[in-house]
């Protein structure tokens, strides 16, 4: 797939992102702002197509960074309960401080959605049997234990409606003033693409970074910060949105091969377009209502993932 | 040159590696040879700073490896370890451009790319730079990672048992690129070897281990002697004179 092609579909979907919905919107009505139109417009639609677009492609550079970082296809934040760490943080600072402001839950996300991840890192270091389907059933395993904690003490404190929220990865509630936190997965992309060799590098193993001359650990730790970043951006102000981070890098990485610097623009961009046909669907099928984003995600998603499993095997190996 | 002094190396209490001293002499190739678990692959790590020893030094032109920076003492060794299991999908150019990488980071000068398009040539890898690593076989592989560790441009370079997995046709034609290497460009060759033949008629020097101790160092024509082979493998093996090579036949049918 050529470059140009990712760009031309997301510009032509971005368009059509703007123009559908419960309310018709005309161009032409665009000029005077002072319309209902233009308001909705700007309030809402365009937004919410700025927080598919960085969701979008953050979420995969994180899944990205994660895969070549742990050596293996199917890690991604779903699958290494990142996304599951950075809602248990969310939910610990609304239980311990009283009146907590949304700085702090973002601090409190962004160090359990990092902590978690190390801790997944290590559990991969220590097992024997690095088998491409095993490593992911584990890091969901760990994501699933991480969640029942979370209801736990949700359900104790009477917090679950909060949580369910977060759970439910949905545009829906996407008006400016709401989304403006996932402007930082900007910087942190930029950051992967600049890291990219040293990511391609570490990816191929410690020893072979070594020989390299390359300071494995720092780029492991560096990686693993831009992906907590990433993840509790998106966690605090779209929710949880599966599979993303594990099919667009290994759809890029069938076509394109593993050189980070070479797949990083195809893959931020498949990753919009991806989320943009997912949110179209999503918001097409039972107009003038929505089905949130992570419903069409996790729909088409895990048919795509299990395609994946059948027909790559060979390749993820 | 390489000076190795009284290294020692200790996994859960468990010596591995015992008081080794041998010095590695520039422009040859020297093989560690001994049974399994000797400690060759560890004495290797030791050797290029993947493993830090417990007691005792590695030198590299007099000073302590550990002392190098890390980009520096990348330009002067490079060490392959059994990399057949790599599953990144790299090309074949793009690995070798990779050597590079203690050069350039990464961002590859016209000079870096003569020195990328230079390893791939020596290796006869020109035909395929553009196919992934995965679509290649064991041997075609093999090829590729020493490619890059010749675009590395190291005056030393370790190998940590290149001919695992590899059949005699490529075990031979990769055993021929590492002697012309020494030969023809002067680098120096330490490599790790299971089959003895191989170490007797491609290397200069010989470094036997066993039980992490070291048993032989020497000229290869001074340790492939029965008397010598049967200290480091507790075998008796007799040794034959073909066209000047010394080969061991450890293959009997009539002893139990």
């Amino acid at each position: 797939m050529k470059l140009w092609i990712l760009i031309t579909a997301t510009i032509i979907l971005s368009f059509i992102s703007l123009f559908i919905g419960a309310i018709d919107i005309k161009i032409s009505n665009l000029l005077d702002l002072n319309s209902d139109e233009a308001h909705i417009f700007f309030v809402s639609r365009v937004p919410r197509l700025i927080a598919i677009i960085l969701a979008g492609a953050g979420m995969s550079i994180a899944g990205l960074i994660m895969q070549s970082l742990s050596r293996n296809k199917f890690v991604s934040p779903t699958t290494a309960g990142t996304l599951d760490a950075a809602k248990l943080g969310i939910l610990i600072s609304m239980l311990f401080i009283t009146n907590v402001t949304y700085t702090q839950q973002v601090i409190f996300s962004f160090a359990f959605a990092l902590v978690g991840t190390l801790v997944f890192m290590q559990i991969l270091n220590r097992i024997k049997f690095k088998d491409a389907i095993f490593v992911p059933l584990i890091g969901i395993m760990y994501g699933n234990i991480l969640s029942s904690i979370t209801t736990f003490f949700a359900y104790e404190a009477d917090l679950i409606q909060n949580i369910s929220a977060w759970l439910m990865g949905s545009f829906t509630l996407i008006i400016s003033g709401r989304y403006e936190l996932l402007y930082i997965s900007i910087p942190a992309i930029i950051l992967a693409y600049l890291y990219a060799n040293k990511f391609t590098v570490a990816g191929m193993g410690e020893d072979f970074a070594k020989n390299l001359g390359l300071s494995y650990k720092l780029v492991l730790n560096i990686g693993l910060i831009l992906v907590a970043v990433i993840a509790t951006t998106v966690v605090l102000t779209v929710g949880v949105i599966p599979f993303l981070g594990l099919i667009v890098p290994n759809i890029v990485s069938i076509y394109l091969g593993d050189n980070l610097r070479k797949i990083i623009p195809h893959t931020v961009f498949l990753g919009i377009v991806f989320l943009l046909i997912c949110d179209i669907i999503g918001r097409i099928i039972i107009h003038p209502y929505e089905i949130p984003v992570n419903v069409t995600v996790a729909v088409i998603g895990s048919a795509i993932f299990l395609i994946m499993l059948f027909r790559g095997r060979a390749y993820a190996k | 040159m390489i000076e190795i002094k009284g290294l020692t190396k200790q996994f859960n209490k468990k010596t591995v590696v015992d008081d080794v001293s041998v010095s590695i002499q520039p422009g040859t190739i020297t093989s560690f040879i001994g049974p399994n678990g000797a400690g060759k692959s560890t004495l290797l790590s030791m050797v290029s700073r993947l493993l830090d020893a417990d007691t005792g030094e590695v030198l590299l032109d007099k000073n302590n490896v550990k002392k190098w920076k890390s980009t520096e003492f990348a330009k002067r060794v490079s060490i392959l370890r059994q990399a057949n299991f790599l599953n990144v999908r790299l090309t074949v150019r793009e690995l070798v451009s990779f050597g590079r990488y203690p050069y350039s980071k990464g961002r590859l000068t016209a000079e870096d790319n003569k020195f990328v398009e230079q390893a791939m040539e020596y290796m006869n890898l020109m035909d395929m730079q553009d196919q992934f690593l995965d679509e290649l076989s064991g041997g075609q592989k093999q090829r590729a990672f020493i490619a890059m560790v010749i675009a590395q441009d190291t005056d030393y370079i370790l190998l940590d048992e290149p001919l695992n997995n590899l059949d005699m046709k490529h075990s031979v034609q990769i055993m021929k690129i590492l002697r012309k290497l020494v030969n023809e460009l002067g680098r120096t060759v330490v490599i790790v070897l299971h089959d003895i033949n191989f170490a007797s008629v491609y290397s200069d020097n010989i470094v036997a281990l066993k039980d992490g101790k070291l048993v032989k160092n020497g000229p290869t024509n001074e340790i492939i002697n029965p008397e010598a082979l049967r200290e480091i493998y507790d075998m008796d093996i007799p040794v034959q004179e073909q066209n000047g090579c010394r080969i061991c036949v450890y293959f009997n049918s009539q002893t139990p």
